[in-house]
């Protein structure tokens, strides 16, 4: 008997479901077990009926619930309640689910600010009120799934890897409890570390890492000790997959950006990484933009409009 | 004023959006609306980032073209901050963006709108999707899912991160192509091609031909059209002018910075999303069915439109062909799908260019950026249009404001002509029924919002 699964995406990007179709050819094998009842990407199941009949918003029982993005506005809100109400398991899947994701970042302003500056500012714009019609209203900033409903899994990353989608959903099917990364991308980083250098302050990255080209990502030194803001010692592991790959950035030779969040869940990414820097002597101060660092995870009230200009 | 009809979600397309059919006394169509449902307001929240630091931010706009938003955003802060990109940085940019757009129209027209043409407009809603088709033909299914599979991973092998990207840098790209990496991205980009010329000729022989009625007369609208050419009037998705064409077929063509003086944005009260339009025509803005003012639309259609030629031989032998059919500009909103796969043997063909070109392994891929005060425009054809990244620097090099213009934006009120269009052609005394209903959404689909 194939397992029922309903899919919605709120305050996202559709990153995570292109993750979903990454999992490559094992989807198709998959598919077969799953029999997915709602999932707007890919199918036409309707809210209010068919041909739009009901009056209230409906989505199928699930045994499975897959939810991407975090909630904003009232219709997000509406949505996640009734896939809630409606799915056994609910997997929150994605940083934007999990920790509020780059669009919490919105969290530093006032709605107020956001809509002057959309429909009253930018240059290309004949100035009007701020549409409030038929349109859901905004909620007063962008919350993680977990501080409106209930999560029972949950699968960060920006995107998650397939490999842990894949794996997650086969535990599940299974009717076991899926195994997920708990160290740091540091942990999975096979760049090569040398302990602390003489590097004094952060860098921007405005200019190439130092590595050979024609060599691995392990004959690399460390990001961090070659002076860059690499957020690897704050952040989960999972970018990397099930298959010991670097983690992508850093294969990218690019510092790791955060994505997946804090480690332990509901950290802070911030505070972690004051203590990273210190830790190998690097002055803090020298961060052009510390809230740069809770670019993933702003939700939780970790972001706000209120938040100092400079860390204490 | 009679009952609404709403079709809520809007299925098979990235993002929220909700369709009201607005039925008169009489059970005919007033009024169709497409309502954008959501804002998450990029543009607000990159103010004080790092400047450097945005092109790895904006990729969440959309996680199906995150690489149009990195490389438009990375031009605008090349533009802050007067960098100059090596020759390697701006061709492994646009190797990266071309090999992204395979991608893009594999998915698009296998996954999200084939079903419609495959297992047909009427067919029940719990079949008509990429699982339907998995079953229906399970080969060719099994080769979408592979050849689109292939394409992801050969990005991510060779840039580390496909969705999502960090590669692209302020000053080029954050690391050269090896010889090694160059001979396994030409095996998969003819992998690649070869896959694209069937899809061409599958859809030309099996799919096009049984949907005459529609692609005559779904959605359709006269309009003009939005694009990028290189200097010499071809075809290009990454870098050139643009170029604004009236239905008649006269154009502009002007530089990205001059972008505000030829394109508004009007607002209505029922959506989030905002309403480009060719301000440079001065007759404003209107989505009257039957006088429509300043609508002008982009993404595949209006690419070919545009462009005088295709520089590259197979996508040049399909716009004659296509021209001599359909004339220029051609203005069928279904002729979008048509369009789309002659963009994907360009992206095919395009992709294989650059990696024969002997620059391609140049080391020197960036070269170092100063965070200063300035101003940048940066461009590219987004798969869905023309997208726009317009940013300004303080001292710091840090982001003071921002405008985006989004390549899906360009064709809202296109959208919303098209629905209105297609409810009005298909509904009479308020009859309606399901496949009906998904014929008007199909030609929202066209654009692949």
């Amino acid at each position: 008997m194939p397992v029922t699964v309903a899919e919605e995406w709120l305050n996202s990007c559709s990153g995570c479901e292109i993750a979903i179709l990454n999992i490559g050819e094992p989807l198709l094998g998959l598919l077969s077990e799953l029999n997915f009842v709602h999932i707007p990407v890919l199918m036409d199941h309707k809210y209010y009926g068919q041909v739009g009949e009901k009056t209230h918003l409906e989505i199928p029982e699930a045994v499975v619930g897959i939810i991407t993005g975090g909630i904003r506005n009232e219709e997000h809100l509406e949505v996640a309640l009734e896939m809630r109400k409606k799915c056994q398991i609910l997997i929150a899947l994605g940083t934007c689910a999990t920790d509020g994701g780059i669009p919490a970042l919105i969290n530093l302003f006032d709605n107020q600010d956001l809509l002057d500056r959309y429909y009253r500012t930018t240059e290309t714009t004949d100035p009007a009120n701020p549409p409030d019609q038929v349109i859901p209203p905004l909620l007063e900033r962008c919350y993680a799934l977990d501080e409106k409903i209930k999560v029972d899994i949950s699968l960060p990353g920006c995107p998650p890897h397939p490999d842990h989608i894949a794996g997650a959903i086969l535990a599940l099917l299974k009717g076991e409890t899926p195994e997920l990364p708990t160290k740091s991308v540091c942990d999975t980083c096979p760049t090569r570390r040398e302990g602390k250098g003489a590097v004094k302050k952060v860098q921007r990255f405005t200019r190439n890492a130092h590595y050979q080209i024609e060599e691995p990502v392990s004959s690399m030194r460390c990001l961090l000790e070659q002076g860059w803001l690499c957020l690897g010692p704050v952040t989960r592991a999972g970018c990397s997959g099930s298959q010991g790959q670097a983690p992508k950035c850093i294969s990218a030779r690019v510092p790791c950006q955060g994505c997946y969040g804090p480690v332990q869940p509901k950290g802070n990414q911030l505070l972690d990484m004051l203590n990273a820097l210190a830790s190998n002597d690097i002055d803090y101060s020298s961060l052009i933009d510390h809230k740069f660092v809770l670019s993933f995870s702003g939700a939780h009230c970790r972001l706000n409009k209120n938040a100092a200009a400079r860390p204490r | 004023m009679g009952r609404v009809i709403n079709i809520q979600p809007v299925t098979r397309i990235e993002g929220h959006a909700r369709i009201s059919i607005h039925l008169n006394d009489a059970g005919g169509v007033a009024d169709t609306r497409v309502h954008v449902m959501g804002m998450r307001g990029f543009e607000k929240f990159i103010e004080g980032r790092p400047a450097e630091e945005v092109p790895k931010i904006v990729t969440r706009i959309c996680g199906i073209c995150p690489w149009m938003h990195h490389l438009a955003s990375n031009k605008a802060v090349d533009g802050c901050f007067d960098a100059i990109v090596p020759p390697a940085g701006h061709k492994l940019r646009e190797l990266v963006q071309s090999m992204a757009y395979i991608n893009d129209k594999i998915l698009h027209f296998f996954f999200l709108a084939a079903p419609d043409f495959v297992l047909g407009p009427d067919s029940d809603y719990s079949v008509r999707n990429v699982i339907g088709i998995a079953q229906a033909a399970p080969d060719l299914a099994k080769q979408v899912v592979q050849m689109r599979y292939r394409g992801q991973m050969m990005i991510e092998r060779f840039a580390g991160k496909v969705i999502h990207p960090v590669a692209a840098v302020a000053g080029g790209f954050s690391k050269p192509l090896t010889e090694a990496d160059r001979k396994d991205l030409l095996a998969e980009c003819q992998a690649l091609l070869e896959f694209a010329k069937y899809a061409m000729e599958l859809a030309k022989t099996q799919i096009f031909p049984k949907y005459e009625w529609e692609v005559e007369n779904l959605g359709a609208l006269t309009s003009g059209f939005l694009g990028t050419v290189r200097p010499d009037g071809s075809f290009t998705l990454y870098d050139g002018k643009l170029r604004l064409m009236k239905a008649n077929g006269t154009y502009q063509d002007f530089t990205y910075a001059e972008y505000t003086h030829y394109l508004g944005e009007h607002i209505e009260p029922w959506s989030y999303v905002k309403f480009p339009y060719a301000k440079a025509w001065q007759e404003g803005f209107s989505m009257d069915l039957k006088a429509p003012k300043g609508i002008y639309r982009a993404n595949t259609l209006a690419r070919i439109n545009v462009a005088d030629f295709f520089h590259t031989p197979l996508a040049q032998a399909e716009l004659e062909e296509f021209r001599a059919k359909f004339g220029r500009p051609a203005q069928s909103t279904l002729l979008y799908h048509w369009a789309r796969l002659i963009e994907l043997l360009y992206a095919c063909e395009r992709s294989l260019e650059l990696l024969e070109d002997p620059e391609i392994t140049d080391p020197h891929v960036r070269n170092e950026v100063v965070p200063t005060a300035g101003r940048g425009v940066g461009c590219v054809e987004a798969p869905r249009g023309t997208l726009i990244h317009d940013y300004s620097t303080d001292e710091k090099g840090c982001i003071t404001r921002a405008n985006l213009i989004v390549g899906t934006t360009h064709n809202i009120a296109p959208m919303n002509l098209s629905a209105h269009q297609a409810a009005d052609l298909l509904i009479k005394n308020g009859q309606i029924n399901q496949g009906l209903l998904n014929r008007v959404e199909m030609a929202v689909r066209a654009y692949d919002p």
